[in-house]
């Protein structure tokens, strides 16, 4: 469920960033300061691991299909959130680096949905005050799978906030939510059966590994998580003062879109079509015209879109050529004895 | 020349589930002695070894690296002191390159940039590995790797190395290399080891661990021809100790 | 879901071609990092139907890859894999905005088909961007480059000592799930039981190895501390580098040469 760059507006993806880099930077000085040098090489080989983990498939029963596994939840209860948020957040960073899982701008947006909705929503509001201190037991083994369903529900929910509060897809919030959660429900409970019986097998063997943030107080656990609602609301109201209509937009776009999302009926769609064919030269517009890039989308201008289609196809090609000459040449000079 | 002597003196050390790793065990190691330390799986080899370089501690008797004991105190001084080459290099490479491991004692003693580049290339260049300085440590070969570790141990200028299955893992030009690179060295040397042909070229002197107690002491040459103690304790007589199958020449015996 | 394209080898791959030589992977990370992170923002601030206004930022990723000598079919491959997930949610676009908002040679197209098309392409320069940057740039000079420009030490730090345990971490799940396959019949993924055993194994052997680095931390003096050396400066041929696709983007991004062009021979 790795958000991608294509479908977010840097409005959406640049808050993200805000976000989840306010909470690296938190979560650094809280490592920072607890000082336990072990943590280092620790946090280090987990990342490893979980990154290792990912590359095994794991079935889904009952769906035929197959998931991986996210492992927030895992960390957040083997290493504590702070460190837990980092680890994974360096796990995200390095498979959008080497599987271009997502992209550079949807990372922030990543990160806050696999990472700090485990991490700093999940583990310490949900899985902390009801899995209690005692270390084993059927109520704990039952809140750890269903803090493992939450949060992937959680991150879910996220993508699919993300993608229509930007709009560039037109798939409306009510369908894609249908989508998003069921799949992301089965691949959940999955997910929070490994965690439950791999927290488990490690208690058994080194009962030491697990909770050791559960003799810590809990407080400052919050300060991310109140960083972020400040920031995210933040914005949304500096969007929304700085255009209006955006935001009314986005929300219509999460309540109402489903309405507009009903397919046109034959008839309506002939006629438009008809309409588009009889207009064989479009005016052209100047260039610049539909600079606003906005929220709220501008219809866009027939004229600019045609010019600017050839002429962004003569660009490309312009620059295949380029590519192709310097790839000759450097194929050249490397051919050259030296 | 007194100050890179080893004492180890009844040393016990029991792990959390009772059992003893180390009991009693004593010895002295003098300047610039190059010694092994010889015995089966869990004879205590690998755990003497933590306590010379301080991570763990003993719960009773007394160690003396120099001139000064081993006690939380002196770990700094320890540390810089001894040097230990752990068993994986893996566990020891634990930098994004190559450069910045043999960079990362240096700089953990404190010392300036320009000094600690002149230092890094110093020690790389005499394992040979310079031309390895950017890569990172996962794309080197097992023998790269050992000898990346040890220019990272000898970055810190200790005067003792301590060596934990130098030559485990290698290929027999790897394993070479090694030994040579190590023959190099006038350090005081304590290496733990299965190879026990590599013992008869490194170590003049041996000790045999057993139980966490020294079953031996004395010279390589010696030591490894003694069929019926090797047998004891869970070893077996090195190829090059073995007399020949032609001439029942001992090479062992001849020596000493 | 990541895809399913996780295989060692495309990692092993791309992390020999950042280890690569060329004049590319001689610019410094930071003029890399921050054009490419420029590169990103000027592709996905434009309107969500602009697809010509976008093509002539192809010039980026192609100039890169011609000049760097990153394999185009490697960079391709990558991109399909990764494809899936914005082309099945950009797929509804052209069903759910029907409107015609263009002809050409007669034939109409809609809003939706136009941003769907603006989706792929936005995709394939983003995430093209991405891998090249990748491919032209050793993660530990990344990492470097990060802390250079203001990321937490400790991120960086466990960034890069994931990086540094990733390859042996990956192999030994590869080779523990090859044991559990030579002892099942089937062909299948293993079962969460299965998978939770494997897991079990893996994370007490990570920790175990995590507990080793720490003592051979401890003895080179390991303070909690982790220091690097500094890097030297940007050279005038890195200023350069980062200074002209600034200068390109904003070009771009601010005077629209597509539309320029497409006038002259279209409308002119």
């Amino acid at each position: 469920m790795h958000m991608a760059d294509a479908l977010l507006t840097p409005e959406v993806g640049g808050t993200m960033w805000l976000v989840s880099g306010a909470a690296v930077a938190v979560a650094s000085r809280a490592v920072r300061r607890s000082a336990d040098s072990r943590q280092v090489p620790l946090m280090g080989v987990l990342g490893a691991f979980v990154f290792a983990a990912q590359m095994i498939n794991v079935s889904i029963p009952g769906t035929g299909s197959s998931g991986h596994f996210a492992g927030g939840l895992l960390l957040a209860i083997l290493l504590g959130p702070h460190p837990a948020f980092l680890t994974i957040a360096s796990v995200l960073v390095v498979q959008a680096l080497f599987f271009a899982d997502g992209g550079l701008l949807a990372l922030g947006a990543n990160i806050f949905n696999m990472g700090f909705v485990a991490c700093y929503l999940v583990y310490p509001l949900i899985y902390r005050p009801l899995a209690g201190v005692e270390a084993s037991g059927f109520r704990r083994r039952a809140v750890t799978w269903l803090a493992a369903i939450l949060a992937l529900q959680l991150g879910a929910l996220g993508v699919v906030l993300e993608t229509t509060a930007s709009g560039i897809a037109e798939l409306p919030f009510t369908a894609f939510l249908a989508a998003m959660q069921p799949i992301h429900l089965a691949i959940g409970i999955v997910e929070g059966l490994i965690t439950v019986a791999v927290v488990e097998f490690v208690a058994r063997a080194e009962p030491g590994l697990v909770d050791p943030a559960a003799r810590q107080t809990g407080r400052r656990v919050l300060a991310p998580l109140a960083i972020a609602a400040a920031l995210i609301s933040g914005a949304l109201s500096w969007f929304a003062s700085a255009d209006p209509d955006g935001l009314e937009w986005s929300i219509a776009r999460l309540t109402g879109e489903a309405e507009i999302a009903v397919p046109e009926n034959a008839a309506h769609r002939a006629a438009a079509e008809l309409q588009g064919r009889a207009a064989l030269l479009p005016d052209y517009a100047f260039p610049g015209a539909d600079e606003a890039a906005e929220p709220g989308w501008s219809t866009p201008n027939a004229g600019t879109t045609v010019s600017g289609l050839v002429g962004g196809t003569l660009t490309l090609l312009l620059a295949v050529a380029i590519g192709w000459a310097l790839r000759l040449r450097r194929n050249r000079l490397s051919a050259w004895p030296r | 020349m007194s100050h890179h002597r080893v004492v180890v003196e009844a040393v016990r050390f029991a792990y959390p589930d009772g059992t003893w790793a180390l009991d009693g065990v004593s010895f002295e190691l003098g300047h610039g002695e190059s010694v092994a330390v010889i015995g089966a799986n869990g004879a205590g080899k690998s755990t003497l070894l933590l306590h010379l370089n301080g991570i763990l501690t003993a719960d009773s008797g007394r160690i003396v690296v120099g001139d000064l004991p081993v006690a939380h105190g002196t770990l700094t001084h320890l540390r810089r002191t001894v040097g230990t080459v752990f068993q994986d290099p893996d566990d020891q490479l634990f930098m994004p390159t190559v450069f910045d491991d043999v960079a990362f004692g240096p700089l953990n003693l404190g010392m300036p940039e320009a000094d600690c580049r002149a230092r890094v290339r110093d020690c790389l260049e005499r394992v040979g590995a310079w031309h390895l300085r950017d890569r990172p440590p996962h794309r080197l070969s097992g023998g790269e790797k050992r000898r990346v570790a040890v220019a990272a141990v000898l970055a810190m200028s200790p005067d003792i190395l301590l060596l934990d299955e130098p030559s485990t893992g290698l290929d027999p030009r790897g394993r070479r290399q090694v030994i040579e690179l190590l023959r190099g060295f006038a350090h005081t040397k304590l290496v733990v080891t299965h190879d026990l042909d590599l013992v008869l070229e490194l170590c003049p002197r041996t000790i045999v661990l057993h139980e966490g107690r020294v079953a031996a002491d004395g010279p390589s040459r010696t030591l490894l021809g003694d069929a019926a103690l090797l047998e004891r304790c869970g070893l077996e007589v090195p190829v090059a100790a073995r007399p020949c199958p032609r001439c029942g020449f001992a090479p062992g015996l001849a020596e000493g | 879901m990541n895809g399913g394209g996780h295989s060692l080898l495309d990692l092993g791959t791309l992390d020999r071609l950042g280890q690569g030589d060329s004049a590319i992977h001689r610019i410094d990370a930071r003029a890399k990092l921050a054009v490419t992170l420029a590169f990103v923002l000027c592709v996905v601030s434009f309107d969500k139907h602009a697809v010509g206004d976008l093509l002539p930022f192809a010039t980026f990723p192609i100039v890169l890859l011609a000049v760097s000598g990153v394999p185009v079919r490697f960079v391709l491959r990558r991109l399909a894999i990764v494809a899936p997930f914005a082309v099945l949610v950009g797929v509804f676009n052209p069903l759910l905005d029907r409107e015609v908002v263009a002809s050409v040679a007669g034939i109409g197209i809609s809003g939706g088909w136009l941003s769907f098309v603006s989706i792929l392409v936005r995709f394939a320069l983003t995430i093209g961007a991405l891998l090249i940057l990748v491919a032209t740039t050793p993660v530990p000079a990344l990492g470097r480059a990060a802390l250079r420009m203001g990321a937490p030490r400790v991120f960086v730090t466990q960034l890069l000592s994931l990086y540094r345990y990733l390859f042996l971490l990956a192999e030994e799940s590869r080779r523990t799930l090859t044991a559990y396959r030579l002892r099942v019949p089937h062909d299948r993924p293993p079962s969460w039981r299965a998978f939770a055993a494997i897991l079990g194994q893996l994370l007490l052997r990570a920790v175990a190895r995590a507990r080793r680095i720490h003592e051979a931390m401890l003895c080179r003096g390991f303070d909690g501390e982790w220091r690097l050396i500094a890097t030297p400066r940007m050279s005038g041929r890195d200023w350069l580098f980062a200074v002209g696709w600034l200068g390109f983007f904003a070009v771009l991004r601010l005077v629209f040469p597509a539309h320029a062009l497409g006038l002259l021979l279209v409308g002119g």
